[in-house]
């Protein structure tokens, strides 16, 4: 590891220890912890979703997709941004307004049962499980190739790291570490991809021209079809980006952080033009890695070409950019995964614990010490499996989590606010049929047997032909919502109309 | 504490959500957002599945538009802008909506303080 590297991690690491440390002094109440107390302004917010957001899968990932496979790596980033409107249009303002911490407590504005209560919580766990499970395995993995530290040391850092935050500072630090990572992971990408754009002398249309003589991919590089080559399942894959942002529980969790619908609204409007030019950006890191870095290098370093990024800082600007750029990755974990904690313990100490085992006659200092329980919790259990998924092939987990919430959550998520005849029964069979489907299908998709040994987790052939089953799984979490509402007779219009009235007015 | 403040509700019961509900005001903000909502909500997936869905089964999208930069890379682009674009639309449109939810909410609250 270089010096500079070393200074730059030490650094992000005493930047966010100061910032719990501030933040633990203003987390005393269980609405501070799991919601900053609501204070955010819309422009904080927007960032820290941002941050929340831009995963390290994002920055290196789709850099590295687009490096070495060029427009189908692009995919990514446009399902990502668009996924943002369906968030705002239909999601966002009705969930302020009726939710407290969680997505079950949305749910339950209309439904009072522990049971509906229950599946949201269980639904919300294994989305938070898959994603952690992905993101500290690919923590690992990246500092370990960054830093030259063991897998399992890395691993540990990263996960005492985010339980410090959580623990101490709640949703206060959780924020800032997310608002400042948000902020140097622009800084990075808008300077990186400034040095490419120069290095085709400020034009587009030089850079496309070029493109096509450097990689070893020639005129196919700019067109799509490269990777997805199968139809049905790139449709698949672009459903489940556009439609699980909006049932993803870290990211929906953030709109209880500001104080009403208004402030929502605009923090989703930051976050917009935020992780747009972000993801605008990731064209020239990924063209810029295919030309100055070359596939052949990118391939050696990663297979998957997760170092195609910071191996274009190293060849644009040196030990110091690359530096740079590996600190913000590290960043860029930290953060989300302090998000992923709060959101999975926010599930089990206040759902789970203090609503349905304790039916909600909890004290304020009781609540909190489940909270923080069940923060510290969360964090070891997905320290230890990310230890022993080290090996794991962890892409398909986070389309796993993204296929869950757009099968689970959403379609419950819509009907609760949309649908008048939508019952109890409709949001238990709803989330159960769309999380049973997604994981069943998953599991005997190609993603987990493939023929050839050592490809995926076991040896076998694909009973299900997608890598990604979104294409199935949604419209069943929102057919079983259905069926299931239907099979009950149960309907309570005068519940409807509170919540309604309260998820367009926000009154209490 | 959740139970604590629905007993509350329980109790001063301070507004008729029915009767909310069923009222041409609250009418009349719920069918603005319907029709302005479900339209562009309808179109912006669409828009969005076109282009996988052209991409997939054509290749008229590989021609080239400007330059070397083909229709695939400009439909991608149209996105980023549609996005961008509906975004404004929208915060635009709310503020309405804010509006009429604030008058909404102003009516309701004296009828609430004279049922007390």
């Amino acid at each position: 590891m270089s010096p500079i590297a070393l200074l730059l991690f030490v650094i992000i690491v005493v930047t966010t220890l100061i910032i719990t440390y501030w933040a633990a002094k203003r987390t005393n109440t269980t609405s501070e912890f799991y919601t900053a107390g609501g204070g955010l302004t819309g422009w904080q917010n927007g960032l820290a979703i941002a941050g929340d957001y831009l995963s390290a899968a994002s920055f290196l990932g789709i850099a590295g997709a687009i490096a070495l496979t060029g427009f189908d790596g692009f995919f990514y980033s446009i399902g990502y941004l668009v996924a943002y409107l369906v968030v705002l249009y239909i999601v966002a303002e009705p969930l302020r307004n009726l939710g407290k911490y969680t997505i079950a407590d949305m749910i339950n504005a209309r439904f009072e049962q522990k049971k509906v209560r229950g599946v949201a919580a269980l639904s919300t766990i294994t989305i938070v499980i898959f994603y952690m499970i992905a993101q500290l395995v690919g923590a690992g993995a990246l500092i370990q190739l960054l830093l030259g530290i063991d897998y399992w040391l890395a691993v540990l850092i990263v996960g005492v790291m985010m339980t410090i935050y959580v623990l101490f500072g709640g949703m206060t630090a959780t924020s800032w570490v997310q608002i400042i990572k948000a902020v140097l992971l622009m800084l990075g990408t808008v300077v990186i991809s400034f040095l490419v754009l120069a290095k085709f002398h400020f034009n587009i249309l030089t850079m496309f021209d070029e493109i096509k003589t450097l990689t070893p991919l020639g005129e196919k590089y700019i067109n799509p079809g490269v990777k997805y080559t199968n139809s049905l399942d790139t449709i698949s894959m672009m459903a489940a980006l556009v439609l699980g942002t909006a049932g993803l529980p870290h990211i929906l969790m953030r709109f209880f952080t500001v104080k009403d619908a208004k402030t929502a609204r605009s923090s989703v409007v930051t976050a917009t033009w935020v992780i747009g030019i972000f993801y605008i950006l990731t064209i020239f890191l990924g063209f810029g890695a295919a030309a100055f870095v070359g596939a052949s290098d990118i391939m050696d370093a990663n297979a998957a070409g997760n170092m195609a990024a910071p191996l274009l800082a190293h060849a644009l600007g040196g030990d110091f950019l690359m530096s740079f750029v590996s600190a913000v990755a590290f960043a860029t974990i930290l953060a989300v995964v302090a998000g992923l904690v709060l959101s999975g313990a926010s599930a089990f100490a206040h759902d789970i614990y203090g609503q349905i085992i304790k039916k909600g006659k909890i004290t304020e200092k009781q609540q909190m010490k489940a909270a923080r329980y069940a923060s510290v919790a969360v964090a070891i259990l997905s320290i230890i499996l990310a230890l022993f998924a080290q090996k794991m092939n962890v892409a398909f987990l986070v389309s796993l989590a993204f296929c869950v919430a757009a099968s689970a959550n959403l379609p419950v998520i819509i009907f609760t606010i949309y649908w008048k005849r939508f019952n109890t029964t409709g949001a238990v069979t709803g989330v159960i049929t769309g999380l049973i489907t997604a994981l069943v299908l998953v599991a005997i998709s190609p993603s987990v047997l493939n023929p050839e040994p050592g490809v995926a987790i076991l040896t076998g052939t694909a009973i299900f032909p997608l890598t990604n089953p979104a294409i199935v799984s949604i419209p069943a979490g929102f057919l079983g919502a259905f069926i299931g509402t239907l099979l009950s007779n149960k309907r309570d219009e005068k519940k409807y109309a509170e919540v309604i009235v309260k998820a367009n007015t926000g009154m209490k | 504490m959740s139970n604590l403040a629905k007993d509350v509700d329980k109790q001063s019961k301070p507004y008729e959500f029915e009767q909310i509900a069923n009222s041409s005001k609250f009418k009349q903000l719920m069918s603005q957002k319907k029709r302005f909502l479900i339209p562009l909500t309808i179109f912006f997936l669409l828009f969005y599945f076109m282009l996988p869905i052209l991409t997939s089964y054509t290749t008229i999208l590989n021609k080239p538009a400007i330059g070397s930069i083909t229709w695939t890379w400009v439909y991608a682009f149209a996105q980023f802008i549609m996005t961008w674009a509906l975004c404004m639309i929208y915060v635009r449109r709310a503020m309405k909506f804010d509006e009429l939810a604030a008058e909404i909410v102003a009516e309701n609250k004296q009828e609430g303080a004279e049922n007390e």
